[in-house]
């Protein structure tokens, strides 16, 4: 789990609000999916890399983080590359493969596009607790307590699954039914496990839920919040700085010329 | 911590009916408890209790969940009208956990209920303190022991103020250590609070010093007994140890022995290492030298994170050793290999048996009957053989009367006896339990012993992870006892 667990840090990124680091993520990744242009998921990765220092993040931890992103993002090049949409001059034939300036140029834009929306969504996680975002999402964006503070337990229980997983696996071999070779078998015993996972995190869950009806969740008493969550300037200049760097990408991919409406 | 007052409890032929039930859990209940009392609620598995105290603290739910009869109050009001005023610990440490940070989670309650900011850390710091919990406010919850975690569950439920403090079960997955803790915190609690408390447990010894009157519920509806616990023990000692209460000093009956002689060691460690993730991941305990022979049975001790569950698991085939050697003999082999990880998952079933500390980890299907025939068709036994062999094994662990329902079902005592019959069903050389005694009341106990018992005389071999200092007494041909993992930090 402790990829997942956020990153201790008590520099300024640890004291944004979770919510402005929320928004100023999504507003760049929403518009980014507006458009399969290089330049502008280019233009926008690179003004995030340059506030990379600020993340609160060392090198190896950044690196460790958005290892996914290093395989996903070359993986999807190359694949576009090879078996994407032909168009243009044909730069290199073999058998079904084919590689044209069409197909580079939308490699390209792809590739650029899964690591400007990963970077700032990774940094998100990596330095946002989940408490701390829940508060924020009740707090400052008026969602229903119930429903965030609802989901916040359930994730608590999600860490537990590794560990139930692993017994699970035991208590299949124990029972002599682990054995059969091939992806049939395979198949069968994982789906019988995956079952066996869910029946116990449901009765998990609803003995969770009986604790918290205990100590009164869900009750009429008006709620208070015990960690306030403020949104101050700061929280609001990331958002603006987030609000920047998309308008940005739009606006240099539309001088460019490469600004592709994927809607249009 | 600052007095607040106690709550009187009032049932008047109350009655509780869970929806898809015949029968009530609890009917025709008239009881009263005044302010201040510390109450032991005793009965007979099924007698209703958790149903009472599920009651009490108002989380039965509404009218799709099942039909009350009669009034259950509180301070003359319905309980799930005034949160805040009862607070609930409940047996499993884990499911009661809320928030990822231990100040969090004690203030959760309080922020339901509605207690300003500033006085909500105030009762935080109180409650952890009068439970003993010496921790920040931020520590990792994860990071919490099993009677850790119990306390933490008790000082949220202190942070609201409760008037009636209910414990169902709260020690009972919990080692000796653990035991103590919390309930000298509650003792404490109680004591300086002056709220009422009531408290569900078979141990009854470990309660003793802390209530003031013992109430038995019958097992058709009502009340069997109730008075001064001295009294009450006394006079009703049969009918409960009949129940499965542990009655103080009414020790429970070692089973008679008629050892059969031992053919030699079947499994042999030196020096192993053993890790929750076998050979990956770190060692949990290192160095363990022991040997298991034929016809006899090993007891593993120790204090929590010491490794007992893991070694367990090694030997039992199930983790590959993380260092050292285990080797089993010809006798246990049987032409498998000297290695019980590499064994493929069909040769352990006649090798070793492993009944996990959680039951519901290894249940397989839909019925019990189903359950117990897992193993002898995976062994490939005709359809007659396996069912006669079900047969035999429903009516000697008691469970022919649920041979039909769905083992996730069965209460603590009846899941505990299927796990253990669905690994005696493909009667296994070697039997591996993980905690077999964990919550089980006193007559579960004693079926449980004498089994075993018979099991190891008639020449079957048992390794055993236990805290169970009567258990060991009854049971054990030899002790291997661990310490505490100087890595465990580490590796947690």
């Amino acid at each position: 789990m402790s990829l997942l667990a956020a990153v201790e840090t008590d520099r300024l990124v640890g004291r944004l609000n979770p919510v402005a680091k929320l928004l100023a993520a999504l507003v760049v990744s929403l518009v980014l999916l507006l458009s399969i242009d290089a330049v502008s998921a280019g233009v926008a990765l690179v003004l995030e890399l340059l506030l990379l220092p600020w993340a609160g993040l060392s090198a190896r931890q950044l690196l460790r983080r958005t290892a996914p992103l290093w395989i996903a993002a070359p993986t999807s090049v190359l694949v576009t590359a090879l078996y994407g949409r032909d168009e243009g001059p044909v730069l290199l034939q073999l058998w079904w493969i084919s590689v044209t300036d069409g197909s580079l140029a939308l490699a390209l834009a792809i590739g650029l596009r899964i690591l400007a929306v990963g970077v700032p969504g990774i940094v998100l996680l990596a330095t946002t607790d989940p408490t701390d975002l829940a508060d924020g999402l009740a707090q400052v964006l008026r969602l229903p307590a119930r429903f965030v503070l609802g989901g916040l337990a359930g994730l608590r229980l999600a860490g537990l699954f590794a560990d139930d997983w692993r017994q699970l696996a035991l208590a299949r071999r124990a029972r002599g039914v682990a054995d059969g070779r091939g992806p049939v078998a395979a198949a069968r015993r994982f789906g019988g496990q995956a079952f066996s996972l869910l029946v116990l995190s449901v009765r998990r869950g609803s003995k969770l839920a009986t604790a918290m009806e205990a100590k009164g969740f869900g009750s009429d008493a008006t709620r208070t919040w015990a960690r306030p969550s403020r949104f101050a300037a700061r929280d609001a200049a990331l958002v603006a700085v987030g609000v920047l760097i998309a308008a940005a990408a739009v606006a240099a991919a539309v001088v460019a010329g490469t600004w592709e409406f994927v809607l249009a | 911590m600052t007095t607040a007052s106690g709550a009187r409890v009032d049932a008047r032929g109350w009655g509780w009916r869970h929806a898809g039930r015949l029968r009530p859990a609890v009917s025709e209940l008239d009881l009263v408890v005044e302010p201040g009392e510390r109450v032991l609620l005793l009965g007979a598995s099924g007698a209703g209790k958790s149903t009472l105290l599920a009651g009490l603290a108002g989380v039965l739910g509404g009218d799709e969940e099942g039909d009350a009869t009669g009034e259950l109050l509180v301070d003359g009001r319905p309980p799930a009208d005034q949160r805040g005023r009862v607070g609930l610990v409940l047996q499993d440490p884990d499911s009661q956990v809320v928030l990822a940070r231990v100040g969090d989670d004690v203030a959760f309650g309080c922020e339901n209920v509605g207690v300003p900011r500033d006085e909500t850390w105030r009762r935080v710091d109180e409650a952890l303190d009068a439970v003993g919990l010496d921790l920040p406010r931020s520590w990792p919850t994860a990071q919490l022991s099993g009677g850790q975690k119990q306390r933490l569950a008790l000082a949220g439920a202190l942070a609201m103020r409760p008037g009636l403090v209910l414990l169902d079960e709260p020690t009972a997955n919990l080692d000796p250590e653990g035991v103590v803790e919390v309930r000298d915190a509650v003792g404490r609690v109680v004591e300086a609070s002056g709220a009422t408390l009531v408290v569900v447990e078979h141990r009854v010894s470990v309660w003793l010093p802390v209530v003031d009157r013992v109430v038995v519920l019958a097992a058709g509806g009502g009340v069997l007994a109730d008075g001064r616990p001295d009294e009450v023990l006394g006079r009703e000692r049969e009918r409960l140890t009949e129940a499965g209460v542990w009655v103080p000093g009414a020790a429970p009956a070692a089973p008679v022995r008629h050892r059969a002689s031992s053919a030699g060691p079947l499994l042999q460690a030196e020096q192993l290492a053993v890790g929750r993730r076998g050979t990956r991941g770190p060692a949990v305990a290192t160095g363990v030298d022991l040997v298991v022979d034929d016809a006899r049975a090993v007891v593993l001790t120790g204090p929590n994170g010491a490794g007992k569950s893991t070694l367990a698991l090694t030997l039992a085939g199930l983790l590959a050793p993380a260092g050292g050697s285990l080797r089993a003999a010809d006798l246990l082999a049987d032409g498998a290999g000297p290695s019980p990880s590499r064994w493929r998952s069909r040769q352990l079933l006649s090798r070793v048996g492993t009944v996990f500390q959680d039951p519901e980890h290894q249940f397989l299907t839909a019925t019990v009957r189903r359950e117990l025939a897992v193993g002898p068709e995976a062994l490939g036994e005709s359809p007659a053989e396996v069912g006669s062999r079900v047969d035999e094994l429903l009516a000697r662990l008691r469970l022919d009367h649920l041979a039909g329902a769905n083992p996730f079902t069965l209460s603590g005592g009846e899941k505990r006896r299927l796990s253990v019959a669905t690994v005696l069903a493909s009667r296994p050389r070697l039997l591996v339990l993980d905690e077999p005694t964990f919550g089980q009341d006193a007559r579960t106990w004693r079926e449980l012993v004498a089994l075993l018992a018979a099991l190891v005389d008639e020449g079957r071999s048992m390794v055993a992870v236990t805290h169970d200092a009567e258990f060991v007494a009854a049971l054990a041909d030899d002790v291997v006892a661990l310490d505490r993992a100087p890595a465990r930090e580490a590796a947690s």
